[in-house]
């Protein structure tokens, strides 16, 4: 086990034809640009992105299958750029469980210890073991075909954990074909295995549920570049980029461009959208001042108010009944909104056509310029317990 | 009712395909059975003489020989041509213009008709002007398909290595580049040598391309005729006479209709009792 560090990664699978740069030259394209990470020994984390962001790439570079065009991976200092997959120590999981045929599932499990030349005692005690972990003691004698999909990567996950030397485990969308039912009980061994091994997983997949309830830290990437890295509450409520509070929460972040201005009282700021003016939070950087920004407002803070007089006016447009909770579109100005309110008693019954209050609370309130976060920079306050779940469904 | 009628319509929708395999097959195979329990002594002097003509196709020494032959060389075939052609496909390119350059080149004795084969090989092979005899002779190797049996076996065996091994190199070929990539990754992450990949992931995942190459030439090198009959004519003596020169010698050279019929018989059940008992045990064997 070991810290994993990877130092200005860049990887391109080639020119894609037709492609040019500026001089005129064929330009390669990057699936990977400047990545720089750091992953901590026994964490579990998360690298979160939509399909083709890179993350895959990422994973191989770790995992040694694919060579960096540029940059450095160095496992506990140590630089294994150029070492491919056999000599570093890692383990993978793919998206399709990867069983050989014709072996039996105890065969499985021993084959990279086999490969390795350990003694057949020392491999009967760690297989015995692990298998006992991972429930498969039962099936050792039987063909890995014969399997079922979840046990199969299970029994791919095992062949990761047999051997003690791992540096860390990499999973790629590992749950993909895994029935909807046997997903959560796969993704809760994932969970007891790491609280058990402490070995560093990683696990790459663009759900963002399965990325917020598996991690301890996630990393969301988009077009080959990292966009933020943090707690799942971080992510959900202080994106750093516009796109990171549009792809985490469901629905997304609202983004509604700005002018920023300072307020009547002394320090006070306000930010102006379309003819409504919305009150920032306490304390910020008078500098900001200016047009050109985004407010960006997560759909279950925005409070519906009552008074008829107070907060930004909007027309409802459709109203999505979710059981627990409700989804209301509506129009804010020229620009659409979503809101979601819950199903209390004294909730508001709201119908299309409708012309609303809202209520943007200013501690809730993020400024972005150019997509990127400016105000508040702070860290996330501390909250209490319950609010993450709200994150996570 | 309604479900009856609809039933008899079904009839009329299968009926044009029902004709076309009574033609084609039904018929044809019917007709040789028909032959096969008479002895035709005119165009219109027919006698019935039952399992006759089984009971003396079975008892013939020369047949026996013929029989003989053409295991050895289907054996010799499938035993040369897997191997190689596995081979050949383990080494072929994976990416780049040279993927389409080897298939053609693998795939042009595939697109030369048969008797083609056989004169480019009867003329390669001729000691006296041929590249390959007379370079052969010059090496001071007394070869000479014509008269030596050894040669002549050699010569055809060689011919149907030529002709047939890019087939079972394509098949396998496909089957290797449908295994998908994360195999291969696994293998690597597990530090399998290329031994153990090729032993555990490659040879299980071609299995069923195998078994058809397997099946596909067992059953046409066991029909061989064209090849060997442009090159050697069945001799010298009687040493590259395979079944279907047999046969035809039979049937077209003596006009014995109804042994040439039974014998038929016999072959065709031969080939579909091997194909069936190969097929069954591979099924057996995937699955244990």
């Amino acid at each position: 086990m070991a810290e994993i560090l990877l130092r200005a990664i860049s990887h391109s699978y080639g020119v894609a034809r037709g492609a040019r740069d500026r001089a005129g030259r064929r330009a390669p394209v990057y699936a990977l640009r400047d990545v720089e990470l750091r992953w901590r020994d026994g964490g579990a984390y998360a690298l979160l992105g939509p399909s083709g962001c890179g993350k895959t790439t990422l994973l191989g570079i770790i995992s040694g299958l694919i060579r960096p065009t540029r940059g450095e991976v160095l496992y506990a200092g140590k630089d294994v750029t150029d070492l491919p997959s056999r000599g570093r120590n890692i383990a993978q999981v793919f998206q399709f469980p990867v069983v050989y045929d014709t072996m039996t599932v105890g065969q499985n499990l021993a084959f990279p210890l086999r490969n390795r030349g350990l003694a057949a005692a020392e491999i009967d005690r760690r297989v015995g073991r692990i298998a006992e972990i991972l429930e498969l003691s039962a099936v050792l004698a039987m063909r890995a075909t014969r399997l079922t999909a979840d046990q199969k990567q299970v029994l791919a996950l095992g062949r990761g954990l047999v051997r003690d030397d791992v540096a860390a485990i990499l999973f790629d969308e590992p749950l993909t074909v895994i029935d909807p039912h046997r997903k959560w009980l796969l993704r809760r061994k994932l969970k007891e295995i790491h609280k058990q091994f402490r070995h560093t997983l990683i696990y790459v997949t663009h759900d963002q549920t399965e990325a917020l309830t598996f991690a301890d830290e996630v990393v969301v990437m988009q077009t080959g570049q990292v966009l933020q890295r943090g707690t799942p509450e971080e992510l959900f409520l202080r994106p750093a980029h516009t796109y990171v509070g549009y792809f985490i929460g469901s629905p997304g972040m609202n983004v509604l461009p700005c002018e920023v201005a300072a307020g009547i009282e002394a320090g006070a700021m306000l930010a102006r959208i379309g003819a409504h003016e919305v009150a920032l939070p306490a304390g910020l950087d008078p500098a900001l001042a200016g047009p050109g920004l985004e407010l960006g407002i997560r759909p279950e803070h925005i409070a519906v108010l009552g008074e008829p007089a107070a907060g930004l006016p909007a027309v409802v447009g459709a109203v999505e009944d979710h059981g627990r909770f409700r989804i209301v579109t509506a129009r804010l100005g020229d620009r659409p909104i979503k809101i979601r309110i819950g199903h209390a008693v004294n909730a508001p019954r709201l119908a299309a056509g409708e012309v609303v209050r809202l209520g943007f609370p200013p501690e809730h309130i993020c400024l972005y310029r150019d997509g990127r976060i400016v105000a508040p920079v702070a860290p996330v306050a501390p909250i209490a317990p319950g609010a993450q779940g709200e994150v996570a469904a | 009712m309604i479900d009856k009628t609809r039933t008899n319509r079904a009839w009329l929708l299968i009926l044009p395909m029902t004709v076309l395999v009574a033609f084609s097959a039904i018929v044809p195979l019917m007709t040789v059975v028909n032959y096969s329990v008479q002895d035709i002594l005119g165009p219109n002097t027919k006698v019935y003489v039952g399992f006759e003509w089984f009971r003396k196709a079975l008892r013939d020494p020369e047949l026996h020989a013929a029989f003989l032959r053409q295991l050895l060389f289907s054996f010799s075939v499938l035993a040369i041509e897997l191997p190689l052609g596995l081979g050949i496909s383990l080494i072929m390119p994976r990416r780049g213009w040279a993927i389409s350059a080897s298939l053609v080149v693998l795939a042009l004795p595939l697109l030369i008709p048969w008797n083609v084969v056989g004169t480019i090989w009867q003329i390669f092979g001729r000691p006296d002007i041929g590249a390959g005899g007379a370079a052969l002779v010059k090496l001071g190797l007394d070869y000479n398909y014509t008269v030596n049996r050894v040669d002549a076996w050699l010569t055809v065996l060689v011919m149907d290595v030529w002709h047939w091994t890019p087939l079972v190199a394509l098949l396998c070929y496909s089957g290797l580049r449908a295994i998908p990539h994360a195999y291969y990754q696994a293998a690597a992450i597990d530090g399998a040598s290329p031994w153990s990949v090729f032993r555990y992931i490659q040879l299980p995942k071609l299995k069923n391309v195998l078994v058809i190459a397997v099946l596909l030439r067992f059953m046409d090198s066991f029909m061989i005729y064209t090849e060997p009959f442009v090159v050697t004519g069945g001799g010298p003596g009687n040493s590259t006479t395979f079944l279907s020169q047999f046969l035809t010698r039979l049937a077209v050279g003596q006009f014995d209709l109804g042994p040439a019929a039974a014998f038929s018989l016999i072959y065709f059940l031969f080939i579909l009792l091997f194909c069936y008992v190969f097929y069954t045990i591979m099924n057996r064997v995937g699955q244990g």
